[in-house]
Order: structure tokens, then sequence, then C-alpha cells
């Protein structure tokens, strides 16, 4: 197929899907009495620098939590405790950079690695379960989310400093804050430094999958367990491999908005950790069909989506910036449905290439 | 020959009225066209064979005729009317039924149970279903016990029982995907003796096959399919066999037939009293010995399902069971299934799409499925996409695997193609022992003669092959020494050069005749 024809096959299915959910939410906002034109208005309006920059930030964010959900998918496991995973994960980096065992930059890097090791231990519950009792990673994950809830709430109330009616972690010190960036005026916001371990995350998962060798077991495995069981694979390991990496994702997610010296407090609370992350991160990688190129669009566009909706009550709209929810909830049915449609007529397509090579005089007739 | 290629289809039984007429019917998928210009007569009251290698559209032909598949192009009319079918209920209510190879039954259900599954309306799930169930049983000699569970069945009831479940909604014209693939020449006759009874009570039977002795006892018609189109039909109370293989393929009917022995004195595989205990306890296979010297083939005979499937995957590591295994002198029972690979075991798997195959993924992804730790599929921790395609393009030149390229799926390709493809990776990197199940079934007869042919080769350079196989004609031919198997133990010992498949289907069900 020419480059132009495959890019455009690429392009369609989402944009079918974004087109029909254009359409099904100004249904069900028209339902709600308010006229559609002037919601779509706002939504589409030129988003202000500040917004740019927020979207920059929770995109990243939000990629980082879809490739954590895509490493289970990969492997046909269904990690829903991506939310759990990166909660447990956060606290723990929190506590530790707040505790200022190092200082500076060591303190970021140490942190780091702490919350990954949080997340994977988190994550490794669920992959134990598995392979030695046979539970479902989708029970075990979710019930893990409320335990992460409850028993980091706990940690919390028990140990945390007092901070107004609510308790937290210890603040980080100032010289473990990293500046970010400030592409436009200094009201606007900055770009946090660490956006860029989204980067990281998502070249080496790419890299990791279809290049390595553990990748190409991954893929295998997700694929068909039995012929991977067939090929020496051990699957209960790779169960566990990747339940971990998953988890060890996951825990970077909230990162970026802790070291930001701009963001709101730079310690744990239930005021400042950022929730739901982690379902956005199952759509969202749904959504770029767990490809990392894919997944960086869809991280953009539910950033962009989140960020916007704040918009709407300054325009004075009657309508719950929780409709944004019902958006991406459609985008994501859309976009199933879509893919699945542009893969039948591609399939059509190529059987009308085969009836014309057919046609034309062909190697068929050569005897055997 | 040529005078009988060239009749016009339908001839054969011209005097009777057709139960099925099939003209010009064509159909594509991506990359393949799997039937064209098909032109198929069936007089009523025959048993019609249906005859050709594999991808030559047999099943894709069926598939159509039972509703699974719409033709592109073409008609099909059954008893006079035309019809067009766009689910198999279509096709079940103008009077079609289809046994598939492959049993759709549910074990821990009772025979009456599995009939009525899916047509309750018929006649009820109690007394009148039981009584219409004997009644059949009864009329056509089959010998069922409508209160018996599935999970006790041997193969042949079991595919009786299949059969059953068609009649009992009504069908006339009864199609039959290789139904004798799974059975032992005991079960085969026994399965021709029902066939008849229905055939005498006016039933219409379609007959696929790729045994052309059997085809010749049972069929009434012949009608060869060949790369996707009827080249013709045959008599076959006077067409020979190496006739109809030439119409098949056009070309010489291969023989498994061995050269002189080329075994030697080198104990490449032992197996010394291996045990395998299931879950709930019971033995799969119990006190296995077996040693296969370098440049020997050993057959292992046995009906399916007495544990040579539990065998092969011990073998390779899939399960665990208890006794010592050593290949070239090197104790391997504590290997995972990775090292056994590499220590030089290939594995050709039973359930190819199950066990041998990424379907979704390009053919030189799975050129790598099986040999992820070695040459020339990686290089250290990274996949050798390079290395990977061009040996992938090696075995497809090598092993003519039919496909428009190395990255195409695998599922596009046809089974004997796929066949071909894992016959052509796990005989990469230099085995020194090659577990094979079935490695001709589902293959066409120029493919088949290419399989042996890559497996005698081996076999002069000494590699030592364990090949289980269904076709008794292969495993005599192929083989330096045949071992039988029932359950989970070795019950029988034979040479190849003095043995007929009657024998081997005696040890194989116990002695008894069934």
């Amino acid at each position: 197929m020419p480059v132009v024809k495959r890019l455009l096959a690429a392009v369609i299915a989402p944009v079918m899907a974004l087109v029909a959910a254009v359409l099904i939410t100004s249904v069900v906002i028209s339902v709600s009495g308010t006229s559609p034109v002037d919601f779509w208005q706002a939504m589409l309006e030129k988003p202000s620098n500040r917004s740019l920059v927020n979207i920059v930030n929770q995109s990243s964010m939000i990629f980082m939590s879809a490739v954590a959900a895509a490493i289970g998918f990969r492997m046909n496991l269904f990690n829903i405790g991506v939310e759990g995973q990166y909660r447990v994960a956060s606290y723990v980096a929190a506590v530790f950079a707040g505790a200022a065992f190092v200082s500076g930059w060591l303190n970021v890097v140490l942190s780091l690695l702490l919350a990954m090791l949080a997340g994977a231990a988190w994550a490794a519950i669920p992959a134990i379960l598995r392979v030695t009792r046979g539970v479902s990673e989708v029970i075990s994950t979710i019930m893990l989310n409320s335990i992460a809830v409850f028993g980091v709430g706990w940690l919390l109330s028990n140990y945390g400093e007092k901070a107004g009616d609510g308790r937290r972690t210890t603040p980080i010190s100032d010289d473990s804050l990293l500046a970010g960036w400030q592409p436009f005026e200094r009201t606007d916001g900055k770009i946090w430094s660490l956006t860029v371990l989204a980067v990281l995350v998502g070249v080496t998962y790419w890299f990791v999958v279809n290049r390595t060798r553990f990748g190409f077991d991954l893929r295998a495995t997700g694929q068909s367990e039995t012929a991977a069981v067939a090929s020496g694979i051990s699957v209960k390991r790779m169960i566990v491999i990747s339940m971990m990496l998953s988890g060890a994702t996951a825990g970077l997610i909230w990162l970026p908005s802790l070291f930001a010296e701009t963001a709101s407090g730079h310690y744990f609370s239930s005021s400042t950790f950022q929730v739901q992350l982690g379902f956005t991160g199952i759509a969202v990688a749904l959504l770029g069909r767990n490809k990392a190129v894919g997944m960086v669009f869809g991280a953009l566009l539910f950033a962009y989506l989140s960020v916007q909706a704040s918009a709407l009550e300054f325009a004075g709209l009657d309508v719950s910036k929780n409709v944004v929810m019902v958006i991406q909830g459609v985008v994501v049915l859309t976009i199933v449905i879509s893919y699945e449609v542009v893969g039948r007529w591609r399939t059509a397509a190529e059987q009308r290439a085969v009836t014309a090579a057919l046609q034309s005089p062909s190697k068929q007739e050569v005897p055997a | 020959m040529s005078s009988m290629a060239a009749t016009p289809a339908g001839e054969a039984s011209s005097h009777r009225p057709l139960a099925i007429q099939v003209r010009g019917v064509t159909k594509r998928f991506p990359g393949v066209v799997a039937n064209h210009d098909v032109d198929l007569d069936i007089a009523e009251g025959t048993v019609h064979a249906l005859i050709g290698e594999n991808g030559a559209g047999k099943s894709t032909l069926m598939k159509i005729l039972y509703g699974v598949q719409k033709a592109d192009e073409g008609t099909i009319s059954v008893n006079g009317q035309e019809v067009s079918f766009s689910s198999p209920t279509e096709a079940i209510k103008a009077g079609i039924g289809m046994v598939f190879q492959h049993f759709m039954l549910a074990d821990n259900l009772t025979v009456l149970e599995n009939v009525v599954l899916g047509a309750e309306k018929l006649h009820g799930i109690g007394p009148a279903a039981r009584a219409e169930i004997q009644r059949i049983s009864d009329a056509y000699g089959f010998a069922l016990d409508p209160d018996e569970l599935v999970e006790h069945l041997g193969v042949g009831q079991r595919q009786r029982v299949e059969i059953l479940k068609v009649l009992y909604r009504g069908a006339k014209i009864v199609i039959l995907d290789e139904p004798t693939a799974v059975l032992v020449p005991q079960e085969v006759d026994a399965l021709f003796a029902n066939l008849r009874e229905l055939r005498a009570s006016g039933h219409t039977m379609l007959f696929i096959s790729h045994k052309l002795d059997e085809v010749r006892a049972i069929a009434d018609d012949i009608t060869v399919l060949r790369r996707g189109t009827t080249v013709g039909t045959a008599d076959p109370k006077t067409a020979t066999k190496r006739e109809l293989a030439e119409l098949m393929v056009g070309a010489e009917l291969p023989s498994p037939e061995t050269e002189e022995s080329t075994v030697t004195t080198d104990v490449q595989l032992s197996m010394v009293d291996v045990n395998l205990v299931d879950d709930f306890g019971r033995n799969l296979l119990s006190g296995i010995n077996l040693t296969i010297h370098r440049g020997e083939v050993l057959g292992l005979a046995g009906v399916e399902g007495n544990g040579q499937d539990e065998l092969l995957e011990t073998l390779i590591g899939i399960r665990r069971g208890t006794g010592s295994i050593t290949v070239g002198g090197v104790e391997v029972s504590s290997y995972s299934t990775r090292r056994r690979r590499e220590a030089g075991m290939g594995f050709i798997p039973a359930d190819r799409h199950r066990h041998g195959l990424l379907l979704d993924a390009p053919l030189w992804e799975n050129r790598i499925l099986g040999h992820q730790t070695t040459a020339p599929s990686v290089t250290g921790p990274l996949v050798n996409r390079r290395g990977a395609k061009a040996d992938t393009q090696r075995i497809v030149d090598l092993y003519d695997v039919r496909t428009p390229s190395i990255n195409t799926p695998a599922r596009a390709l046809s089974g004997g193609n796929q066949q071909k493809l894992i016959i052509g990776r796990e005989m990469s990197g230099d085995p020194v022992l090659l577990i094979a199940a079935h490695p001709t079934r589902g293959v066409d007869v120029g493919a088949q003669a290419a399989i042996w042919g890559h497996i005698k080769r081996a076999r002069r350079e000494g590699l030592a092959v364990l090949l289980v196989s269904a076709d008794l004609d292969e495993l005599i031919g192929l083989s330096d020494r045949i071992k039988v198997i029932l359950r989970g133990e070795i019950v029988g010992d034979f040479d190849p050069r003095n043995v007929t498949p009657q024998d081997l289907g005696q040890a194989m069900t116990g002695g008894k005749g069934d």
C-alpha cells in the first residue's frame, strides 16, 4: 500500500470516532438544555497560555498512566490497579523526599527509584496471587485500589504532620524542587521538569516492546499463551515481571507534580494528590491501542478536554464540567467501534486487490 | 484419465434428482482466492466424495454450503431451489447439517443433553427428545445410550453423537469434514456401515477426505478440487488411487517409505520410567521407557487421547512428569522448555494454531517463536529483525511456503503452508531431536512428500525423531521402529517392515476390534 493510503487508513478510524463522539455529546448536551453550539464554541476556543501549560503537564501524567496500563494489556493482563499503585508509590516517594536523607538532585533521583520500587511491589501482590492461587488480577487490583486508599489514608492520619484540618507528609525542601520551563508569562505557569519522564517512559516502552527479546515474549504471551508456553516462555514469570513493570511505571505518574516548584504543595495530602489518573490511563491506552504514538495523542486529547472543561464555568454555560467525562467515555466507545469498522473496510479493500490480481495472468496456474 | 478429468461435473449420477447443485462459486479472502468457478452436483441419496489437497479449497466450499461464509459469485441450489444462506441456521432449516472434524461436544453433559442443546424447540428436553434420539440411534445402528456422559465415550461414539445431532435437527444432507481423520481402521469400518444405513434411508452425504482408499470404498461419486476449482469428477468403481492422486495434484503419488536404515548406536534420547499424573491423580503416563538413537525415527501409534500429546509435552517440558529424560547423555528433566529447546529439541505440535503459531503476527515473527534465544532471531537481548526476516525468507523458499510476503500474518496462510513454516522453523538451527506430532496432518500431497523428504534427510544426517501420527501409512513408511501407546502405557513394539495398519489398529484399541 502506498504511504499516503496507509497514513489515511491509520488516521481515518480516530477521526471517525471523534466525529461520532462530537455528535453523541451534542445530543446529550441539548437534552440537558444547553446549546451544543455554545458548548463546542467554549470547548474549542483557543486555549489560553495558562491552559496550554496545564495541558502539557497533565498529559505527561496521563501518558505515563496509559503506558502503565498498556504494559499489562500487551500481555492480556488487565491491570486496573494503576490507580492504587501510583497512590502508594506517590506517598512513599513524598515521605522519603520530605525526610531529606539526602539533598538536591540526588533526593529526586532516589525518590523516583523508590516510587518505582513501591509501585512494582504493590503490583507484585496481584501478580503473585494470580500465578500461585489463580486469582484474577482484575478482582485483586480493584480491591488493592481500595486498600491503597485506606492504607495511605491511615498512614497519613497517624504519621503525617498536621496542617490546617488535614494531614500531609513533610514538605520537600526547596533544594529538591525543580524549576521547570516558563514558555510564556510568569503568571501562565511553568512546564514541570519531570514531564521529561513521560518522554523517557514512552521511548523506553516503544523500544522494549518492539525491539527486545523481552518485548517479543511479552507480545507473544499476550497473543497466545499456549503458543508462548510451547515456545519456552515461562508465562508465570512473565506475568510477575510485566505486572511489576506496569506498577513501576505507575509509580512515576504523579511525581512530576510532586517535585514541581510551581505546583500547589510539595507534599502528599488529600488536597494536592491528583486522583483518577490511573483510570484515565486505561481509557487512553485503549484509545491509543497500546501504541506509544497513539497514546501520546490520546493523552493530549484527554488533557485538553479536562483543562478546557474548567473554561466552561467562565463561559457562563449552564453545564457541569463533568460532561467532559461523558465525552471521554463516548470517545473510548466510538474508537473501539470505528477501529472494528475500518478493519473490515481494509479487509474488503484487500479482497478487491486480490480480485484484481486474479484477473491479470497470475502465478496461480503454475503447476505444483 | 484425461477423459475423466474433462467430464463435466455431474454426469456420474445424472439419472437421480440433484440434492445440491453448485455453479460457478467463487470466494476470495485477503491475499488468497479460496474458490473460483466451482461446479458441484450431488445426487440425492448418494455419498459424494469431495477430494483435493489441502489448500485446494475444500473447507471453504464446505463453509459456503453450510452458510458459515457467503460466496462472492455463483449460485447454489438445494433440491432444485436456489438458496443463499447467511448463517448455518438457515442451512439447517434447508435440511443441511454438518459434522465437523473437531467435535463440538460438552464432555460433562449426556448424549441427550448434547443433542438437544440449541434445539430445545424441536422435541423439548424430556421423554419426547429421548424417544427421538433412541429412534435415530436404532434406525442407523448408532448404538448410543441417550443418558451416557459424553466424557465416557470413545472417539467413534462421539462422532456418532455429532452425526445424531445433525439428524435430530432434520438434516437430509449431511456434510462430513474429514470424518476418518481421528479414527482407527476398525472405527472407520463402523462409520462406513452407519453411512450406508443413512444412504439407504435416502440421506445425501458429502464426504470430504484426502484418503483415497476410503473414498473409493464409500463414495458413489467423486469430485476433485485443485487450486480452488473443480477439475473434474471420477467414478470410484473404475478410478484407481493413482489416477485420483494425479487428478488432485497433477503429480506422482509420493511414498513415505524410507531408504536403508541410518540408525546408529548412539543413544540420543532416553526416557526411563517417566510418569505423569494429572491434577485429579489420574495416571496420564505410566512407566514410559523409550530410547531413540541418532539417525532413527521412532513412530508412536495410538488412538488420539491415549497419552501421546502428554508424552510429547512432557518431553518438551510443557508438562512436568517424574523419571529421567536424557538427551545426548545430558539429563534434561529439570530443564525448562526454553533450555530444552536450546539443547537442540525441535517441537512440531499437534495443534499448530494453539501451540505453534502467533496467528496475528507476521511470518518473520513466527520464525522467532520458540527460538527467542538463538541466532539468527536475536542478538543478545535484542530482536534481530534483519536476521529473522532473512531466515524466514530462506524457510519460505526452501520449504515452498506459499505466501505473498514474509510480512503476511500467519492466519492468512492455508493450514499446509502454516505447517511448512513450522517444520522449516523447527528444522533450523541443527536440532538433535525432533518431536513431531502429525507433521503432515492437513497438508497437501505435494507438501507431504516434501515434509517426508526433509525428515528423511535430517534422519540421514543423524537427527533422532519421535514421530506421532494418526496416519498409519505414514508411520509405517517413515519409522524405523513403532511403539503403540494405550491409556498412557507403551503396550506394543512393532517392526514397520512386517506390520499392517490393521495389526496396529488392533493394538491401539487394546486387541478388541471395537
